[in-house]
């Protein structure tokens, strides 16, 4: 990044001379700061699951989640400034009831992540604002159909079959590109998702986290919910056993 | 009201050549309009009555355009949440408008995953801000609620009608059930001030047949729903109303 | 201080993906006395240390009352406080209307962390300089929430926050696991040793400079001042004093900031002084 400091990066509303807006590309730093957060899409429903790092033993556990609903069959996840994601979960969930109010239907995913995406990127366009400093997953299963778009803050949008966002996003894309996602249920997923988070964090740098991990599939009947609890205990026990099995090996190797 | 434009500015108006200079015009109100003066499409009686461990509440099918027995299925006793059913006499259409709204208000509480849920006050309280908002602008949305719940434990019934006027007692009855139903339901408490569920149904049907034979709006296909602090909510329908005729030819000089 | 280039307005990301201005935001907090927050199953208590900015004025008030089941204490600008409190309390009293309940905590904590966001993303704004420590008790218990000028809120089991509250932190982390059953007067001790901490050794707490707030199950939020103080300061009068206020850094404002990057800074300095008062 030749031109920073030159004094084209301080506006969102100004070019560099060679063609970029700096601010967005700072704003996607800011998301690359923050927690990992996964998104999977397998046969029968989506897997969304997030590193939440703790920073303090005074926070109660359930402070800061990073998983929220839209509406009963979306979903999203985020990573970057939480104040942030929250304002974008406002709209989020006001667009899903305005549709609701205007159709007596749920809003279809793809017109939520039309609107959502628009919406931020507005905010990449003008001097007197400053771009989002988040970017979203949002996760739906209409029809018997599972849906996944990622949001960034320059307000580009992708479909997603699997995603990554976060400190470790290039790591954790290459674990999920091992997997044959378009062949695996959900019940699967939710293990695979707790082990790439366990995975990926690190030890050295955050010591603890938590594990978030929420579904929208077949057996949530549709409905967007963090994983009951049996499920969860289940996928974080799997997880655990991946990584002692892990560092067994490495110790081997050694 | 059209009102031709100055001729010169600020001078006089065609129409107004004695008004002085400088003068500002007198702004009439052109936006007279005549506000809803009597339902369209409207149903009749709701009976609700309490009982030692909940709610019973009863009303008919039917949607009345004037006295037009004009549609035959139409329920107006729903489930809110867990904890709430709703009731609704009067105007068909501005029932399924709040109806709608509340939904959006249920679906919303849901999302914040935070495990609180609207209470039969709120809701009785909410709506009764809505109603007198309503009325007070001199354009009312024309129906009688009744809102039964359990809250804390304990059997919650109120009554919010088109004025805004709002209060909760142990058996309430809308519409012409006001007058029928009210005084048979009063003497029954009166006999027995604690009654079981089994007990008030029988008083609720009673009342269901009662009205039938009376009220010229009403129609024997009826829901019933019943809302339990153990059971939770039920809506049980179409039932049919029990008749009995046979007196009908002593009846004579109508 | 220094200066860099990035750090004049809040609508100006670092090239680390930072918000300098709202970091700045964030210093404003640690100017504030400090002041303590902390819960039991049934109780939520706020500490707060009172300062009077010349010998001829009053003590300047740190607890807040919201609702009948919520009170604040701030630290930080206390204008910017009130603006916000006025803004809980009317969130409380439309509620109330319109629902005939108390308002849950985290809900109003949330439009809350909402209103104050948009302060952190326009020019013609600038962050809320004040930090809350937000007591309450609703349908899901006791809770102390605590406030960022980042728009950050965390739903908290004990916090302290203002000048040299790392010490009432450390009070609070080695104590945590007993407060949970703790009786009020407990809780009150429990506070009143973590604010101490926080204390150079020449000053100590007294009657003038402390303000206690609580609120528990069917007791309505409470702030107690000058002469009630007394009976829970004797209860601690005489221990051992431990911690000795030495500062740390603020808060981070990410919600998970470890190592934050580091922008390159070019050396001007401006003035430290901060001319706004704070408490």
């Amino acid at each position: 990044m030749s031109s920073i400091g030159t004094g084209y990066d301080l506006s969102a509303s100004q070019f560099s001379p060679d063609g970029r807006v700096f601010q967005v590309e700072y704003a996607m730093k800011a998301v690359e700061n923050s927690g990992t957060v996964i998104g999977l899409k397998g046969s029968d429903g989506i897997v969304l699951a997030a590193e939440k790092l703790i920073l303090s033993k005074l926070h109660e556990p359930s402070t800061n989640q990073r998983i929220f609903n839209i509406d009963q069959h979306i979903g999203m996840a985020f990573s970057g400034l939480i104040a942030d994601a929250r304002q974008i979960v406002q709209i989020a969930r006001r667009e899903a009831a305005e549709y609701r109010q205007q159709y007596r239907l749920s809003i279809p995913l793809k017109y939520l992540n039309d609107r959502v995406s628009m919406y931020m990127h507005a905010y990449t366009l003008y001097s007197a604002i400053r771009p989002y400093g988040c970017s979203v997953i949002l996760s739906g299963y209409e029809n018997g159909e599972p849906v996944m778009y990622t949001i960034d803050p320059s307000g580009v949008s992708y479909g997603n079959l699997g995603c990554a966002t976060g400190k470790a996003k290039q790591s954790a894309k290459t674990e999920i590109e091992k997997l044959k996602l378009s062949q695996m249920p959900c019940r699967e997923l939710v293990k695979e998702a707790a082990k790439i988070i366990y995975l990926v964090h690190d030890e050295l740098k955050d010591k603890n986290f938590e594990l978030e991990l929420s579904w929208v599939c077949k057996d949530s009947n549709g409905h967007h919910q963090r994983v009951p609890e049996n499920v969860y205990q289940e996928a974080e026990k799997a997880a655990k056993q991946a990584m002692e099995a892990d560092s067994e090996s490495d110790n081997e190797d050694m | 009201m059209f009102s031709a434009p100055p001729f010169w500015q600020n001078g006089p108006a065609p129409g107004s050549f004695y008004d002085f200079p400088n003068m500002q015009p007198q702004v009439q109100p052109n936006d007279f309009r005549q506000h809803t003066q009597s339902p369209v499409t409207t149903s009749t009686s709701l009976v609700a009555v309490t009982y030692d461990k909940g709610i019973i509440i009863a009303g008919d099918l039917l949607a009345s355009y004037g006295s037009l027995a004009r549609y035959r299925n139409c329920p107006r006793i729903v489930k809110v949440n867990n904890n709430i059913i709703l009731g609704s006499s009067g105007d068909y259409a501005d029932f399924q408008y709040v109806q709608n709204f509340i939904e959006q208000k249920v679906i919303s509480d849901e999302c914040l995953d935070d495990g609180i849920t609207l209470k039969p006050k709120s809701l009785y309280c909410w709506l009764t801000r809505i109603l007198y908002n309503r009325r007070s602008k001199m354009d009312p949305l024309w129906n009688n609620f009744i809102v039964a719940g359990i809250q804390d434990g304990e059997p919650f019934l109120g009554t919010v009608d088109k004025q805004g006027t709002a209060y909760s007692d142990k058996i309430i009855c809308t519409g012409y059930g006001a007058h029928i139903a009210t005084p048979m339901l009063r003497d029954a408490l009166d006999n027995k001030p604690q009654l079981t569920q089994a007990e008030a149904r029988a008083q609720v049907e009673r009342c269901m047949e009662v009205l039938y034979y009376r009220d010229a709006r009403s129609f024997p296909k009826y829901q019933l729903g019943i809302i339990d602090a153990d059971q939770g909510v039920s809506i049980e329908g179409p039932l049919q109303v029990a008749q009995n005729w046979s007196v009908a030819h002593s009846i004579k000089g109508y | 201080m220094f200066r860099n280039q990035y750090d004049s307005d809040v609508t100006v990301w670092s090239p680390q993906g930072r918000l300098h201005q709202v970091e700045y935001a964030m210093e404003a907090v640690n100017l504030g006395s400090a002041t303590v927050g902390l819960k039991s199953n049934s109780h939520a208590v706020i500490i707060a240390l009172k300062r009077a900015s010349s010998e001829l004025s009053a003590y300047q008030k740190k607890i807040i009352n919201i609702d009948d089941h919520i009170g604040i204490t701030i630290s930080g600008l206390t204008a910017d406080a009130r603006i916000l409190s006025r803004y809980m309390r009317t969130e409380c009293l439309n509620y109330k209307y319109s629902h005939d309940t108390y308002m849950p905590m985290n809900r109003l904590i949330t439009t809350l962390g909402n209103k104050m966001q948009v302060c952190t993303q326009r020019y013609d704004r600038r962050p809320y300089g004040v930090g809350l420590l937000v007591a309450g008790f609703d349908d899901k218990g006791s809770h102390i929430y605590q406030t960022c000028p980042s728009a950050n809120f965390y739903d908290c089991k004990a916090m302290s926050i203002g000048s040299r509250s790392q010490s009432a932190r450390t009070y609070l982390e080695k104590h945590l696991d007993q407060l949970l059953n703790s009786s009020l007067e407990e809780l009150i001790k429990h506070g009143l040793r973590a604010l101490r901490d926080t204390l150079p050794p020449e000053i100590d707490l007294s009657t003038k400079n402390v303000s206690i707030g609580f609120v528990g199950k069917e007791r309505q939020f409470k702030i107690l001042e000058e002469e009630e103080i007394a009976p829970y300061l004797g209860l601690i009068e005489g221990e051992e004093r431990r911690g000795q206020g030495a500062d740390k850094a603020p808060g981070p404002l990410r919600e998970d900031q470890g190592e934050a990057p580091r922008d390159p800074q070019a050396a001007t300095a401006t003035e430290a002084a901060d001319r706004m008062d704070t408490d």
